[in-house]
């Protein structure tokens, strides 16, 4: 991104909103700023809209101040609780359809390369668990296969939360909900071992509990996915007004998790994907 | 990438030379294609488009399309041409029958979006039971989408229509995807004359910050394709800001009416209009209603034509000037639905003049003593 596009023309200063001011003077465009700054520069995420105590809230701000190259990064979202907060990030953000998020991002990245042959323009999936393992399944798949340079980050809240807190493919197998009024028959679905399968040089699973590598890892996802193929990071982001719990408890609820095996950080990366972020390292040498 | 030589779109449209050629439906498609200046093409097969979308891919392997690859389903590709547009390329893929049905999700999405794609639609039947067989039933869906619409009745206008549908389509002032609709088999599959502009001349490159929505490549003020966090509130100001942007998609297929009459000449095409029987319709079944017609003639019996080339924004003015006069309006159609006739029928002041069919359907064909046997029943 040309940064000059984005100065506000002399004489205005006063009348343009503080938050946006904020954004030019202390944005972190071109910054390389980390989960380690968060609280000393003025956040992607604007406020939201999303529930008090929200884990994918806090997992959205987590993405957002970990993202490598703010500045030429666009992102794909989905239908859910997620796209209620997008509208005020400020990184240009698409939502399309419920569950097309894949393959919309397959159509901008192959674009973008068109485009901008020249320059790194990081296209990031992040949607919800009903979007990325139900509705969209095939299409986050076949991105997979086709070796598409996309990074897919799924916000695992365990339910479709957006509309009142149904069962989804993500929902721990017995986990009562709408639309399961007996609890759910089939286990949570194991998406990271999925995409392993389908070619993924690069597979995570973490939450907002583990804040820094959640950091390290979505790094990690975007870097991987611009030289050597997709990569999937399932973030844990538990829902305290579908699964009623206080807004205070969600840190406990993903610790309790861990604590009785439901949840535990992974991390897979082929031997290519390690090679290449060895090199990184190397070249900060 | 092969080299050509970039012409401006009235020249290559209305001044180049012409060759007169003698090919199939689908590979006029291909032909235009490579005279579009097209970035990105996404196919994925369903009979009868397939073909036109493998010669569009010999046109990647050659060089004159610059990104080519099959998505997974009908939905993903009309998914991911969505992705290529917002990132501001010209982008072309094609479809039919089913798999017009299997991706329709997207169509309203893609004029909301305000994306100026180009899509070719390889009419066919619908199930159940299963038809690979020529209808154009799926057209009836399609035609409150947003989209403009344009159906060819023969192969020159399958090349007129999808070159020029590229430059009505990227407008500032309309932007919104284009439908070029073309009778499965009845065109795709049958060879005719066409004539065609010199393959070194192809139209000027899609300009992407022509847009009249921001283009999403981080190269301008960082933003959501759409501002729509009041439109998910529950209160007038959403519903306000929602109505107001599908009147915006509405009056941009409205505006684009000055551009379908400058490049195509007008949204449709009559001759003997004066007549007492007229008849009216779009696709093949205009050629089937021209034998039909000289056939009528030989029996004494005088009968008009008027054929719509645009189906949206609907020539709503034009068939009402033409209609006022006629005693008799008869309208071939190639499906059950009958959905020409209707669209007639909500614009004739006194539509009990018009004759709703006959209709064929399920691939059949049309033979012209059909419309003739209306032609006479309407002379009684």
């Amino acid at each position: 991104m040309n940064k000059n596009l984005f100065k506000i023309s002399p004489g205005y200063e006063e009348i343009m909103p503080a938050e946006y001011l904020d954004l030019i003077n202390d944005g972190p465009y071109g910054k390389n700023y980390g989960v380690d700054d968060l609280g000393t520069f003025k956040e992607l995420l604007e406020e939201h809209p999303l529930c008090a105590g929200c884990g994918l809230a806090l997992s959205m701000r987590l993405i957002l101040a970990s993202l490598p190259n703010p500045e030429d990064t666009i992102i794909v979202g989905s239908t859910g609780c997620s796209a209620l907060a997008f509208p005020q990030v400020a990184v240009q953000n698409i939502h399309s359809l419920f569950g097309n998020q894949n393959a919309v991002a397959t159509g901008l990245k192959r674009a973008l390369k068109l485009r901008f042959p020249d320059k790194i323009k990081d296209v990031v999936v992040v949607a919800g668990d009903g979007a990325t393992v139900d509705i969209g399944l095939d299409m986050v798949m076949h991105s997979w296969f086709r070796k598409e340079n996309i990074t897919t980050i799924m916000l695992d809240n365990e339910a479709y939360a957006n509309t009142g807190g149904q069962e989804s493919g993500m929902s721990q197998e017995k986990a009562v909900l709408n639309m399961a009024p007996t609890g759910k028959k089939f286990p949570k679905i194991a998406l990271p071992e999925v995409a392993q399968a389908a070619g993924c040089a690069y597979v995570g699973e973490v939450s907002p509990l583990q804040a820094k590598r959640l950091g390290k890892m979505v790094r990690n996802a975007i870097l991987i996915a611009r030289e050597i193929g997709p990569t999937y990071l399932q973030l844990y982001s538990p829902c305290p007004t579908n699964y009623k719990f206080k807004s205070n408890e969600t840190m406990q609820k993903i610790k309790d998790r861990v604590k009785d095996g439901t949840f535990k950080v992974k991390e897979y990366i082929t031997p290519e994907a390690e090679q290449f972020l060895a090199g990184i390292e190397e070249g900060k040498k | 990438m092969i080299e050509q030589k970039v012409m401006d779109p009235q020249q290559l449209f209305f001044e180049a030379e012409r060759q007169e050629v003698f090919i199939t439906g689908s590979e006029i498609v291909k032909e235009a294609v490579k005279r579009a200046n097209v970035d990105i093409a996404i196919s994925y097969p369903i009979t009868p488009q397939s073909e036109s979308m493998h010669l569009v891919g010999d046109l990647y392997a050659e060089g004159y399309v610059k990104e080519y690859f099959r998505g997974e389903s009908e939905f993903a590709v009309m998914s991911e041409v969505i992705g290529a547009a917002m990132a501001g390329v010209r982008v072309f893929t094609a479809t039919g029958g089913q798999g017009a049905l299997r991706a329709f999700e997207n169509f309203p999405n893609w004029s909301g979006s305000r994306l100026p794609l180009v899509c070719a639609f390889m009419t066919r039947g619908l199930n159940a039971p299963l038809s690979i067989q020529p209808d154009t039933l799926e057209m009836a869906f399609m035609l409150d989408t947003g989209m403009i619409i344009l159906h060819a009745e023969a192969a020159q206008d399958i090349y007129d229509m999808l070159l020029k549908a590229f430059i009505i389509a990227e407008k500032t002032d309309v932007h919104i995807p284009v439908g070029v609709f073309m009778d499965g088999f009845f065109v795709t599959h049958t060879r005719d004359k066409v004539k065609i502009t010199p393959a070194e001349f192809k139209l000027p490159p899609y300009e992407p910050y022509s847009s009249p929505i921001p283009v999403m490549d981080m190269e301008n003020v960082p933003f959501r394709h759409m501002r729509d966090p009041f439109v998910m509130k529950s209160n007038f100001i959403s519903y306000a800001a929602h109505a107001s942007w599908q009147q915006e998609v509405l009056a941009a297929a409205e505006r684009s009416r000055r551009y379908i009459q400058q490049y195509l000449g007008g949204l449709v095409e009559k001759e003997n209009e004066n007549a007492d029987i007229l008849i009216i319709t779009s696709g093949t079944a205009v050629s089937q209603s021209q034998e039909a017609i000289a056939m009528a003639q030989q029996e004494g019996i005088d009968v008009g034509l008027v054929k719509i080339k645009c189906i949206r924004p609907f020539p709503t003015a034009e068939i009402q000037q033409l209609a006022a006069n006629a005693k008799a309006i008869i309208v071939p159609e190639f499906n059950r639905v009958g959905w020409m006739c209707r669209e007639l029928k909500s614009v004739i002041e006194d539509n009990t003049k018009v004759v709703g069919g006959p209709r064929v359907f399920g691939g059949m064909t049309m033979p012209p003593e059909m419309i003739l046997d209306e032609i006479r029943r309407c002379t009684q």
